[in-house]
């Protein structure tokens, strides 16, 4: 762990967020609302709770994290350069010829990744097959798998196959994270394909659950706490998002799911961010 | 050459038989016993995939996850990223048949080594008709990129098939068959993967089979050269990666190749003996196999006999075609 307040975690998620907007624009393709609305989340899980050390990505008591909707991979990258894992710079390379950022993450090109996704709806069947190992293989009780899901790709069938066999097995070393920002491509969660009730839903399937505001870290760092905590069950986290969250003109619509800011958006934007929405002077300002 | 030692009754009218799944299972066991990374998965067939003898063994390192084909590959890769081998075992008609993108993007683009067993393949399930009549997936695992593709052609061979694939470091798709089926090989024979074997020497014509097919293209041999033909009869149990060396050197000398799969004879081992003579021997190839249409119901060797994959039917068609094709010769 690095130790950060959460007054830090707070601003490393703003840079977070600055590298998003500034790799898509770069990029000139790439999914902006879902990765902004991450970015508290995964921040807080790169700097604060996961036990990684970004010099040695394959270190044997590491816990292990799982991005399933693959598209919101530009938030992971930017949380893994801040965290040290490649230089910086290299987040311009997102999405083009040659670069170990592909556009949905692939394990065998970039160190630190731990699966390889896009298509949905199969990060918690690998986290599960993953903390089965560590539970019953490895007896290994003191690692921990986390995944992030998607709220829209929970109409994916492997999804509830997944949800069904860690119930089975109580795969109490599994946290699961839905994002629930209520969009999906062709529009609000609730109009696509109702997943609500949600929360009893995952109950149903015998896990623990819990729901956070996803941009309070300190709800995430408790709710976390709480969900290593509970034994015999797997734990998933509904996280309450807001996509496109801290840019005024992203937040909450969902036409901003699979497209990047152009120049002058992304100069808004990230003029948005510096100041956080005015409360501070940006620095170049 | 070392002659390919063949079980001699293979010859007789009472020939050894056994399903290739039962050869599986004992390898499964076998090299579970010895190797503890290996871990097996079923999707609730597990007597009928023959895995009841690992899960009987090794109850610790049994998993079952239901009728739940996608969850069985992904919940497979991610042990596979925690350091184990996980042995997924399904019919083929669902495994890979429903997954196929999971075990894409999980398993070969990911570069995890899970062994994807196929059970059930082919016409030979019978009764149960088209739907579970797999015969599209040595087609839709062959283009797969960092997947190996192993079609056993008898019990004795799948049991060896089985214990090597877990040295292979990639993703392995096992196709195995459930109908009692002829033995010719011997615990002594070879396997290897990536191996083809030439079992009958000849120089009219080339026959190139595999699975529980290839016995069937062995006892075409009698009846061809009844009618004044030498065959040559390889055994290719492993497709991809195809032994391109053995076929070719056995086609040089014959000019004319038959493929014979119990599978689409698009696509399959005569899809890849097909792209081998365009890229680089341009003989007259006959694709025995399913001609672009969908098994039924029947008895498991009344469908054999049925679509021409047995002794019989195999010889018939290679007669008509090398009487209809003459032998190619490079440079014409």
């Amino acid at each position: 762990m690095s130790g950060l307040t959460v007054s830090q975690l707070e601003k490393k998620a703003n840079e977070v967020r600055r590298d998003i907007i500034t790799m898509l624009e770069h990029a000139g393709s790439g999914h902006s609302a879902g990765p902004l609305g991450l970015a508290d989340l995964i921040t807080t899980l790169y700097f604060s709770i996961m036990n990684i050390d970004p010099k040695n990505p394959e270190m044997e008591d590491r816990d292990i994290f799982m991005l399933s909707n693959g598209h919101c991979v530009p938030v992971q990258y930017a949380a893994m350069a801040e965290r040290g894992f490649f230089p910086k710079e290299e987040l311009m390379t997102l999405r083009r010829l040659g670069s170990r950022l592909q556009g949905h993450p692939e394990r065998t090109k970039l160190p630190g990744l731990e699966n390889t996704s896009g298509p949905l709806g199969c990060g918690i069947s690998q986290g599960a097959g993953y903390a089965y190992s560590l539970q019953y293989l490895d007896h290994s009780h003191r690692r921990w798998v986390y995944v992030v899901t998607g709220d829209g790709e929970l109409d994916e069938g492997n999804i509830w196959e997944a949800a069904m066999f860690a119930g089975k097995y109580k795969l109490s070393q599994l946290i699961v994270f839905v994002d629930r920002n209520n969009i999906q491509i062709d529009g609000p969660t609730e109009a696509i394909m109702p997943l609500e009730d949600l929360h009893a839903k995952w109950q149903s399937f015998g896990w623990h659950v819990q729901e956070i505001d996803g941009h309070n870290i300190d709800s995430i760092i408790d709710a976390v706490n709480m969900a290593k905590a509970i034994e015999n069950r797997p734990s998933v986290i509904i996280t309450h998002t807001i996509p496109g969250k801290h840019v005024d003109f992203m937040e909450y619509d969902y036409k901003w799911h699979g497209v990047p800011p152009n120049a002058d958006q992304a100069r808004e934007a990230l003029h948005e961010l510096r100041t956080m929405r005015g409360k501070v002077r940006g620095e170049h300002e | 050459m070392v002659a390919y030692q063949l079980n001699e009754k293979i010859f007789s009218d009472t020939p050894d038989v056994e399903p290739t799944r039962a050869g599986f299972g004992r390898g499964l066991k076998l090299a579970g016993e010895s190797n503890p990374n290996i871990v097996g998965l079923c999707a609730d067939l597990t007597e009928s995939v023959q895995m009841h003898l690992f899960a009987n063994a090794l109850p610790d390192r049994f998993i079952q996850v239901g009728i739940a084909e996608q969850n069985l590959v992904t919940v497979g890769a991610g042990l596979a990223r925690a350091g184990k081998i996980p042995f997924i075992a399904s019919y083929a008609a669902f495994s890979p048949g429903r997954n196929w993108e999971q075990i894409k993007t999980t398993t070969a683009l990911n570069q995890m080594p899970v062994k994807i067993i196929g059970a059930h393949s082919g016409v030979t399930v019978g009764p149960d008709g088209a739907t579970h009549q797999m015969l599209e997936d040595i087609a839709l695992m062959r283009v797969m990129p960092n997947m190996v593709v192993i079609c056993p052609g008898d019990s004795v061979e799948a049991e060896k098939a089985t214990q090597a694939i877990v040295g292979v470091d990639s993703a392995c798709y096992l196709r195995l068959a459930r109908e009692k089926t002829p033995i010719f090989s011997t615990v002594d024979s070879p396997f290897e993967v990536g191996r083809a074997y030439v079992l009958h020497e000849g120089k009219d014509v080339t026959i190139v089979s595999t699975g529980i097919l290839t016995p069937y293209a062995l006892r075409a041999v009698t009846i061809l050269k009844k009618a004044g033909i030498d065959a040559e009869v390889i055994h290719c149990p492993t497709i991809k990666p195809l032994d391109k060396a053995t076929i070719l050197k056995s086609l040089k000398k014959t000019g004319r190749i038959v493929t014979c799969e119990d599978a689409q004879a698009a696509g399959g081992l005569g899809g890849a003996v097909a792209e081998l003579l365009g890229d680089e021997f341009p003989a007259p190839l006959l694709r025995i196999g399913m001609p672009d249409r969908y098994g039924e119901s029947g008895a498991p060797l009344e469908l054999i006999a049925h679509f021409g994959f047995d002794d019989k039917g195999i010889a018939e068609k290679t007669k008509n075609f090398v009487n209809a094709r003459p032998q190619y010769k490079p440079g014409f």
